[in-house]
This record gives structure tokens, sequence and C-alpha cells, in this order.
């Protein structure tokens, strides 16, 4: 592969209420065994990318946790690797990440010594597959200075939430607005592009004179009009999770069989870190139906509609409806949970009741956990 | 804990004769390795160590064999283990690589593979446990160990070798036999040992017919290097040379300080389909003897990264456990089934085990039957039907109605298998009389080993 990978890590957002209160929105659990991250990440492996770097700050623990060794995805290389790169402290700089092009700046270094000559830039929080080679091809072949990774939304779909294109003919980008309150197009960047290296370079430099640190709006709609930018258009699956629903929604598309194949059973794998979790054990009384369950679980109750992360425990008589359990949950007998995402390492009290009434209901229960 | 030292010897003194007097010298130490003997086929499992060793069979839903004894010596910080194998070491040496799963892969130590090799005079294969041993000192003594843990690739346990080998030191013993109390009537099916007050071993009788003892010998032992490698080199012209048999007489008869050290958790042998089965049966108890799911003492294996399970609408699970990737439409009771398997909707799986990435059909009807890796079954397929009908070939090692169905055998639609019924090989329904297999027979494709 002729490019070096970044990952856009960094991000937070409100929108995702609790559940980003204890980590990046890239180190999100996604159906059962994955975290955001981890599509991205195996993308890059699949498309032969040796070097891939992950820019990370906000509340990255988790993130960091994940990535402790990077030969789950195959990274463990004496020739590139993973390099996991945090904001910090230099002779001439003691600032945060300002943004997604001050990141890249901050770590300018990293672009300079590399000798591939293209960069694939994507964000860590996007749940896909996709060839980054087929990219390149177009990238290369429409003689692009950037190129931007997009897909067409379904009509019905709020797209307020993303960066929406406009593109002539020939695929090349004449207009580009972040988030607009009315949107003229439905197809959006899916926060992917491919870009020659010294190009990128030269424009992050330039932009750190300027004082602008934005990526999208400081350097692609900046020069939508300047530079060749065009649109590759992707047609598989892309979910991007920006909202709680966002992420409900993503999650329990996995139920579904058709994306279920797509990931899981279609070349090629995504793969996750490694946890030694024994299989999942069902008692007498368990009752699962269109679910899914991922190993270390234990179930005595019902379950229905829901994805259960790793280590979930369910207690005698409980029922699970429509939700989703994160990692290391231990439910008490006799609860019911309904339409709720019920966040990791948490203890839920038996003859516990939660049931989101107008919409999901984000559960967070700290309890002190006796037993297992 | 038996982490490396590096000792620094003191190059005034010499040693081993070192001529270089200002050669400052360095070493690798070790105070114990581990020697895994996996090299046996295990013919009592019948078909399933067709293709592969024992110690490699699959158990439990994603584990191997193997993994329980790699576990516990890294859970008692043995940090260097060799592995003999000999018989079909594929599948063994692909699931070991160089020991990740584990945390066995070292800069100093870690595990490595050690097969038979050719000789300038003598080459020849592991003839006997403990020859095997004897072909590894050169291994051994790289180590430089105070101690070696001799140990079996074909029991199921979580031990801490670490308790044992305290044990070890404080009797000042030459040699501890791992032991465990089984019942009496029982006691003659198992190499027995019978000791005095303070655990010291006075008698050593194998299968005795009346045991005067309830202990039985694990085939897990402590040498004392010295002792080992001295044994070793004295009886190295015995023939199929073994540790049961030679060693440890030849060493009772020198009266070493043999020690019994009592273990009292659980440990079974696998040896037989049917404690194959039984063992896999005790993992689904609603808290099982043998747990794995406590937090300290973690059984590890070579997982892959695999999605979670996809349990359908109107299927049924009870008392069972699945492993990953797999997807259930049907119905699994009081069963054990792999990672990637799928089972199909209205069929029943009772009382079975499904090993890693099977494929059966829907509508099928299975019931005490034992399916190896990679087994395609069709729609309405029915296993273990019938009558208890003694096995045609080898009815020592099919029995107890178990149907045992080998590794990538393709079993055609509408198919009914009878009881002590084994299959392999890959089969057209023409193939079958009367679409069906009476109990008792053995079906094994021309050209497929037995």
């Amino acid at each position: 592969m002729r490019a070096i990978g970044i990952i856009l890590a960094g991000g937070n957002n409100h929108r995702m209420k609790e559940l980003s209160r204890k980590r990046a929105i890239a180190a999100m659990p996604i159906a059962g065994s994955y975290r955001s991250i981890d599509f991205a990440l195996s993308n890059m492996t699949n498309s032969h990318v040796q070097k891939v770097a992950v820019f990370t700050q906000y509340n990255a623990r988790s993130l960091n946790q994940h990535l402790s060794s990077s030969k789950w995805w195959d990274f463990g290389r004496k020739q590139g690797g993973l390099y996991v790169f945090t904001p910090s402290i230099t002779q001439e700089n003691n600032l945060w990440y300002r943004g997604t092009a001050d990141a890249i700046y901050q770590n300018l270094s990293f672009l300079k010594d590399s000798h591939e000559p293209y960069v694939i830039i994507s964000s860590g929080d996007g749940v896909y597959k996709l060839d980054y080679n087929k990219v390149l091809e177009f990238h290369i072949e429409r003689k692009a200075d950037i190129t931007v990774v997009c897909k067409e939304m379904e009509p019905a779909e709020n797209v307020d939430r993303f960066g929406v294109v406009r593109m002539n003919e020939e695929n090349r980008i004449t207009d580009f607005e972040e988030k607009p309150i009315m949107a003229k197009t439905s197809t959006v960047s899916c926060g992917i592009y491919i870009i020659r290296r010294r190009q990128l370079i030269e424009l992050i430099e330039k932009c750190a004179e300027e004082d602008r640190h934005d990526f999208v709006s400081d350097i692609i709609i900046r020069y939508r009009s300047q530079k060749r930018i065009f649109a590759y258009k992707m047609n598989e699956y892309w979910r991007n999770i920006a909202t709680v629903k966002d992420y409900f929604q993503t999650n329990m598309d996995f139920l579904k069989a058709d994306v279920r194949n797509y990931f899981f059973k279609q070349y090629p794998d995504i793969y996750s870190k490694v946890d030694d979790l024994p299989p999942a054990k069902y008692n007498v009384g368990s009752e699962v139906s269109n679910s899914l369950v991922s190993s270390g679980c234990i179930i005595n109750g019902v379950v229905e509609d829901s994805i259960l992360f790793k280590k979930v425990f369910v207690g005698n008589n409980c029922v699970i409806k429509n939700s989703i359990i994160l990692n290391d949950v231990y439910i008490g007998d006799n609860s019911h949970i309904e339409n709720c995402i019920v966040e990791s390492h948490g203890t839920i009290r038996a003859n516990s009741y939660y049931k989101g009434e107008d919409g999901i209901q984000v559960v967070i229960e700290k309890n002190d956990r006796y037993v297992l | 804990m038996c982490y490396n030292k590096v000792v620094y010897i003191d190059y005034t003194k010499g040693f081993n004769g070192s001529k270089n007097f200002y050669e400052v010298m360095q070493m690798i130490k070790k105070e114990m390795i581990a020697m895994l003997l996996a090299g046996g086929q295990g013919s009592r499992l019948g078909v399933l160590t067709t293709h592969m060793a024992k110690p490699a069979v699959s158990f439990g839903g994603k584990y191997r064999i193997i993994d329980f004894p790699l576990s516990n010596c890294i859970n008692s910080g043995v940090d260097t283990v060799g592995v003999l194998t000999q018989y079909q070491p594929l599948k063994l040496n692909t699931h070991i690589g160089i020991g990740i799963p584990w945390d066995l892969d070292r800069n100093i130590g870690g595990v490595t593979v050690l097969p038979p090799y050719e000789k300038s005079s003598n080459s020849e294969w592991y003839t006997g446990t403990a020859n095997a041993i004897y072909q590894n000192l050169e291994y051994m003594e790289s180590y430089n160990p105070d101690y070696v843990l001799i140990l079996s690739g074909d029991h199921i346990y979580k031990m801490d070798y670490e308790v044992m080998l305290d044990f070890h030191k404080q009797n000042n013993a030459a040699v501890t036999i791992a032991s465990m109390p089984v019942p009496i009537e029982e006691a003659s099916r198992f190499g027995i040992v019978v000791t005095d007050n303070e655990r010291r071993i006075t008698a050593f009788e194998e299968k005795p017919a009346k045991p005067r003892s309830n202990l039985a010998s694990m085939g897990i032992y402590i040498f004392s290097w010295n002792v080992l490698r001295d044994a070793l080199i004295a009886n190295k012209d015995e023939s199929e040379l073994d540790f049961g048999k030679h060693v440890i007489p030849y060493l009772h008869e020198r009266n070493e300080r043999m020690f019994a050290y009592e273990f009292n958790g659980y440990w079974k042998d696998v040896g037989t389909l049917n404690s194959y089965w039984e063992a896999n049966m005790e993992l689904i108890d609603i808290i099982p003897e043998f747990n794995l799911y406590e937090e300290y003492w973690r059984i590890f294996t070579k997982s892959e990264s695999l999605p979670p399970q996809y349990i359908a609408k109107d299927s049924k699970i009870e008392k069972s456990i699945i492993g990953e990737g797999s997807e259930i439409y049907g119905q699994v009771i009081n069963s054990v089934i792999g990672y990637g398997v799928t089972i199909g909707r209205d069929t029943v799986v009772r009382d079975s085990i499904v090993m890693n990435n099977t494929t059966i059909g829907d509508d099928c009807e299975l019931d005490k039957a034992i399916i190896a890796e990679n087994v395609t079954i069709g729609n309405k397929v029915k296993l273990g039907v019938g009558e208890e009908v003694e096995n045609d070939t080898k009815p020592q090692i099919y029995n107890h109605g178990i149907v045992t169905i080998g590794e990538a055998t393709k079993i055609p639609e509408g198919i009914s298998v009878g009881k002590n019924t084994v299959i392999v090989g890959s089969f057209e329904a023409s193939e079958f009389e009367n679409a069906e297999l009476p109990s008792g027979r053995t079906l094994i494709k021309a050209g497929e080993k037995q």
C-alpha cells in the first residue's frame, strides 16, 4: 500500500449524552464484541496499510486500554505499526488539539518522516467496511487533490448532523456544507479522506500559520474551488454514531440478517481486541430470541430483541427487551429492562424496573457488587 | 514464582572448567521449567484424533485440551514450557504458535515446540514418555533449572504448580508425584501410590488388583533437576523408556525421597469418548464443579476475533454453553456448542457436543452425539435413534450410546443414524441403505484413516 493512515479518534460530542462521559466516541462498544474504532482499524489492515496513527484526546483511557496492543489488528510489526498520539507539551506548543487540522499539525513529523506518497484519514466513529485501495485508485484516476468518501443517505433520513456535499456530473465537489440547517442534497461526507502526503503537509502548515484548526471547514470547505476535491461514492453500509439514537440504531442493525452477514461472515473480517472469556452459558429458565450474545455472558432470564455485550450476567426471572447491555453488567433477579442502554460495569439491583417511555433511556447504575 | 534470573558466575572460581580467567560469564537460570508431553495419539478418542493429537481436540465450546495445562503453567508463574509433539502435530503447532494466547511469548523462555529430530547417531522417534524427555536434555540444560515439571496434555484441571513446588522443597524431595484420592473401588484402574504419615511414598503399584491405598497418580511430576538427569542417563538404553514403568521404579529402588502431593480439586482424564463427553457435560451445571467463569484462574486459548453469537426468534436454549459467532435457529438442550456453528430451524440438539465451524441443517434431531469440526449435516437428519447395540468394530472405544462424527464429514439429507455409531467421510444419500445407519455400525469412507 502506498499510503499511511490517520484515524481521528479524539472527539466527543454532547449528543451522546451520558454515554460519552467515560469514553471517546471511537471507543463506543458496537455489536457485542467490537468498539467503533475497530472498523477503521480493520479497514486499514485489510487494505494493507502498514503504518497507522490514532489521534486521541478526549477521555482516552478506554481507548488506550483497547489499543494497548496492536497485535489484534496485525500491526505488531517492525516496519510500520500502530502509533497513538495524544497531545503533549513541547518547546513550541503546550496546547490541546484545537481541532482536527491542529491535531495533524502537532504531529506533523509523523507525516514528514514517512515516505508513502498518500495519506488516508478516517474518523474513528464510523461503522463500515471499505477497501481504501479502491478509493486511492479513484483518487489517482481523477487526478484529485483531495478525495472525500461520500454516501447517499435515504431521502427520509435527516442529514443535518453531517457534512452535506453537492457534486457535478464528474463527481467533483462543488459545494460542501457542514451541518446545514436546510440540506440541499442527501449526499453526506463519511469523514474519510485521501490526500497526497506533501499536499497535506503544505495545507496543514498554511492552516496553522493562519491560526485555523479544523480540517473540514478550514481545508475542505475553504479550498473547495481552488483544489480538485472529488467525492468517492460508497454504496455499502455506513453509519456514524453521533447521537444516542444513532448509536442504538446502529447496534440494532446487527440483528438484521443482511447486516450481520455483511460484517460477520463476508470477507474481510473486522478485528477486535481478544478477551479470553469463556463461551456464553444458558441456564435453566433462559429464553433468548432475536438477540446477539457475546462471550462470557451467563443468562438465566428472558432476553428479546437485544444485544448483550461481553460478560453480562442476567439473573433469574429477568426480562430484557429491545435493549443494549454494555460490557460487564450484572442484572439482579426479577428485573425488567426495556428500551434501555445500560452503561458498562453497572450493577442493577434485584427487582429493578427500567423502561424508556419516549425513546431510549440510558441507565447508569453504580451499585456495589458482592459476588458473581 | 519462577521468573528468569540472570546469574553472574564469579569468574575467579571458574565455572565448568571455564578456561578464560577474564571471561565474565552470564547465564540464564529458571528455577522451574515445564515439559508438556503432547505427542500421543489418544487412540481411545477414536476418530476425533484421526487428524490431530489428543491435546489439540477441542473442549468446552472454545478451548483445546492443551489450553488447561498451558494456562496452569502461566497462572503458576512457570514461563518456560517445552511442548513435546510427535503424532499429527499440525493443528497443535498452529494452535500454540509462539505462545501469544498464554503470554508465553517471552524474550527468555516461553513456549518451545519440541518435535523428535535427527541426530548424528541413534536418531529415533520418541519411544516413551521418559525417552522423549531424555532426547531433550539439551533444551532443559539451557535453562539451568533447579526443578523440572512433567505434565501431560490430556487432563482437564486447574492446579497451582507453585504450591506443589513449595511442597517439594519443604520435603527436600527428589521427586513429587501429584496424586488425588479416588473411590477405592475404582482405584484398580489407576497407578496407585502408597504413602506413610509424612506423605513419603513407600510403594508404587500400577493398576493393582487389590489396591492398598486410594491415592491415584495424576501423571504430574516435579523432579529435582539432577535426579531427573541422572535417572534418564542411567536408563537411556531401556526400550520405550516410560516414567511410570521405568523411571519412578528405578528411583524408588534407589531409595530416593519420593513424596505424594495430594490434590483435591477437579481433575478429569478425558482419555475416552465417554469421559470426554462427561467432562463437557459437567461444564453446563448451574455452578459447575469446574468453573470456567472464575476470574482468578483464567483459562487462555487462541481466540480468533469473532463476532457475538446470534440467537434467532423461536429458538430455545437451555442448560448449554455456546461459542462465539454461532447462529442458533433451533433448540439446544444440555449441549456444548463450539464457535462458528450454525444450527438450523426446528432442529433439536440434545446432550451433544458440536465442535467449531460445523453446520447442522433444519428439522434435524441429535441425541448424545459428538460432532467434530467442520462437519456438514443436511436437513432432516436424525442421530442417535433406536436401541443400543454394541459397536461392530471397536466396542471398547465407541460405547455408551454415543454417535461419533469425524472431522469434515458430510451427511446428506434425511439420514437416520443409530446409537454407538461412527461416521467419517463425505457421503451421498445413495451410500446409505434405506437412508439409515443402524445402531452399532461403523461407516468410514475408504481412504479415510481410522
